[in-house]
């Protein structure tokens, strides 16, 4: 009996064997096109961005290599310091304002909104290309013609010079982007709403509590989680903002909205310092690292209260 | 698991309309709820008005629009700028707006949607492929690569931007259709990540009925895997459609020539081309509504598929 076992299992050895080589030979064909997209254009750009950073590359001529020159030399760069404060000061202006609007958006369309067709409209705006909003916002935000000043002289204030003031620009540039996000954030949290159990709104209501306390002491706390990947993905983003800008003032007033990615841009599109911009970004995503490390320390990020 | 995330809130939402029902026929509406509907009328305001104002800045003349600048009809009423961005303009007119000229709208349209498909069809397919082989064959190593790939989500593309752009710079593809697809045209570490998570839902039967009957790995994943996964293939797919139409910055660097110009590279360099002290409004804007058209298109057309799928899965 035990002998016909053995037999068997050595017959089969060499099968199954063969069987594996061929599941893992099918693997790598299936993984061959995003293998080579992986390597070709995420793993030896980030090892060459590294490398570039290191080096005095100008794209025209021979790149030396100059170790940490670039990255002392970002050190000693007041731009760059001053980009560091402006695209600090826009994450500002952006995520608080976009996350408490986007939360109480969603909150209305949890309790209230129950219709898909209105939260769809809550996706428009994300939906339209970052140079169509930008373009849309430039009209309306015109300190000569824009209705937005004609409506405030209506109503006897001052109009604003918005985009074209130092001042004003970078809080114009947060609210044209807020008003493209906070849709999309609010759906998002909306999504970890819904997952809520009903039954403890119900047994709520039946204690008699408002839809404040409510809100307070059974969506907020519930929706932790949801609310850490919402904020950690919209930082990082925030941080990158580029296309409106370069749509509308350009880095400017006076540098006003000169944030790091347009400095990088600057540095490498307009004067070539292929190594110095590289240095930059690399400098930016070490912030980029650190900040969603500490956020996601700070929220407790993969927890959850659900259980 | 994808299908319980998709189940569990529908039937929640049935219930609340229930309670609402209840709530409806014992004492009517409520302060609480008249003031969501405030709230929405106007979200659904605010949304739509700079649309609208562009539409209605497009169909005014300049100068008119200039001497009544907040009349909420168009002043003025005419084509002539909607016209001229189609290329359909005649000699006086385009006399008259020089800069609306270079606004060639059906060449960047054609490009866009070239560029945009392509890069949908190919990556969702590769991706599709990739994320089978994660979530079904097993194979040496195949969790360390998974997280490799899940590790290029993190990586900023401002950090890819200038190594990429050397990269397309040293092949010779600056200004060229393969320069502006290349970097998205293989993968997305975020598709690989959706459509995993997706198969990995999928129930086994099929399959193992599948290979019994002698299919191959391809033959599976071809008639089965695919067809069952429809509708999140499509819903990712619209997304990375949208994603790259919306694309800016790197369609700018690799391909601002007019043979391969995209309508956001387009739009930008019209708006530069502009006096900045009084740009052509009517005709910007025209432009600005006509590249918003597509995408607004596809937003009444699933709209609504897309705002339930992001609501039931909270995809990025």
């Amino acid at each position: 009996m035990s002998t016909t076992i053995h037999a068997n299992l050595r017959a089969k050895k060499p099968f199954l064997k063969e069987w594996r080589r061929r599941e893992t030979l099918a693997a790598w064909l299936f993984m061959l096109p995003a293998l080579l997209g992986l390597i070709v254009f995420f793993a030896i750009p980030a090892v060459r961005g590294l490398y570039l950073s290191l080096t005095d590359s100008n794209l025209l001529s021979e790149a030396n290599y100059i170790g940490f020159e670039n990255y002392r030399e970002l050190l000693r760069d007041d731009d760059f310091g001053q980009s560091l404060w402006v695209t600090l000061y826009y994450v500002l202006l952006n995520i608080p304002l976009q996350t408490v609007l986007a939360l109480l958006m969603a909150l209305v369309f949890d309790r209230f909104i129950h219709g898909i067709g209105w939260r769809s409209l809550l996706l428009l705006p994300w939906l339209m290309p970052n140079v169509v909003v930008a373009l849309l916002f430039l009209w309306i935000l015109d300190p000569g013609v824009g209705i937005v000043n004609e409506m405030l002289e209506a109503v006897g204030l001052p109009s604003q010079s918005f985009l074209g003031s130092p001042q004003q620009a970078m809080p114009s540039i947060a609210g044209i982007n807020i008003w493209r996000h906070v849709g999309y954030t609010a759906l998002l949290i909306l999504a970890g709403m819904q997952r809520i159990p009903q039954d403890l709104y119900d047994a709520g209501a039946l204690d008699g509590a408002s839809e404040a306390r409510m809100f307070r002491d059974i969506t907020l706390p519930l929706l932790r989680p949801v609310l850490a990947f919402v904020l950690v993905v919209s930082v990082v983003g925030s941080f990158q903002v580029f296309d409106a800008i370069a749509v509308t003032t350009q880095g400017g007033p006076a540098e006003a909205t000169r944030v790091v990615y347009w400095f990088v841009y600057q540095h490498a599109f307009e004067r070539f310092n292929f190594g110095y911009a590289s240095a930059a970004s690399m400098v930016l995503f070490l912030i980029l690292v650190t900040v969603s490390l500490i956020q996601m320390r700070l929220l407790k990020a993969n927890e959850s209260d659900l259980g | 698991m994808a299908n319980q995330a998709v189940e569990r809130p529908v039937s929640r939402t049935s219930r609340r309309k229930d309670a609402r029902k209840g709530v409806m026929a014992g004492k009517s509406l409520s302060v609480d709820t008249l003031i969501a509907w405030g709230v929405v009328a106007l979200v659904a305001i605010l949304t739509l008005f700079p649309f609208y104002w562009a539409v209605r800045t497009a169909l005014s003349t300049q100068r008119e629009l200039l001497a009544d600048p907040t009349s909420l009809l168009p002043v003025g009423f005419t084509l002539d700028s909607f016209r001229a961005a189609l290329g359909m303009a005649d000699e006086e007119t385009l006399a008259a707006g020089a800069a609306v000229r270079t606004f060639n709208f059906w060449r960047y349209l054609g490009n866009t949607v070239l560029v945009s498909t392509v890069v949908a069809v190919a990556q969702v397919f590769f991706s599709a492929a990739a994320a089978y082989a994660f979530a079904r064959l097993r194979f040496p190593l195949r969790d360390r690569i998974f997280t490799i790939f899940l590790a290029c989500l993190m990586i900023p593309s401002i950090v890819l931007l200038i190594p990429n752009f050397v990269l397309i710079y040293d092949l010779g593809w600056i200004n060229t259709y393969q320069g502006i697809i290349a970097p998205t045209f293989f993968m997305s570490p975020f598709a690989i990540f959706f459509l995993r998570q997706f198969f990995l839902g999928i129930n086994r039967e099929l399959e193992d009925a599948a290979y019994l009957d002698g299919a191959g790995y391809f033959e599976v994943f071809w008639r089965i895997i695919l067809p069952i996964s429809r509708p999140p293939v499509l819903t990712l797919g619209i997304i990375v459609l949208i994603t790259q139409w919306n694309e800016y910055l790197w369609p700018f660097l690799v391909g601002r020539d007019e043979s391969v110009r995209v309508l956001t590279v387009a739009l930008s360099v019209f708006r530069s081309q502009e006096p900045s002290g009084s740009p052509d409004w009517p005709g910007l804007m025209a432009g600005t509504i006509l590249a918003a058209l597509p995408v607004m298109v596809i937003f009444i057309l699933v709209g609504k598929r897309l705002a339930n799928s992001l609501t039931f899965t909270g995809i990025k």
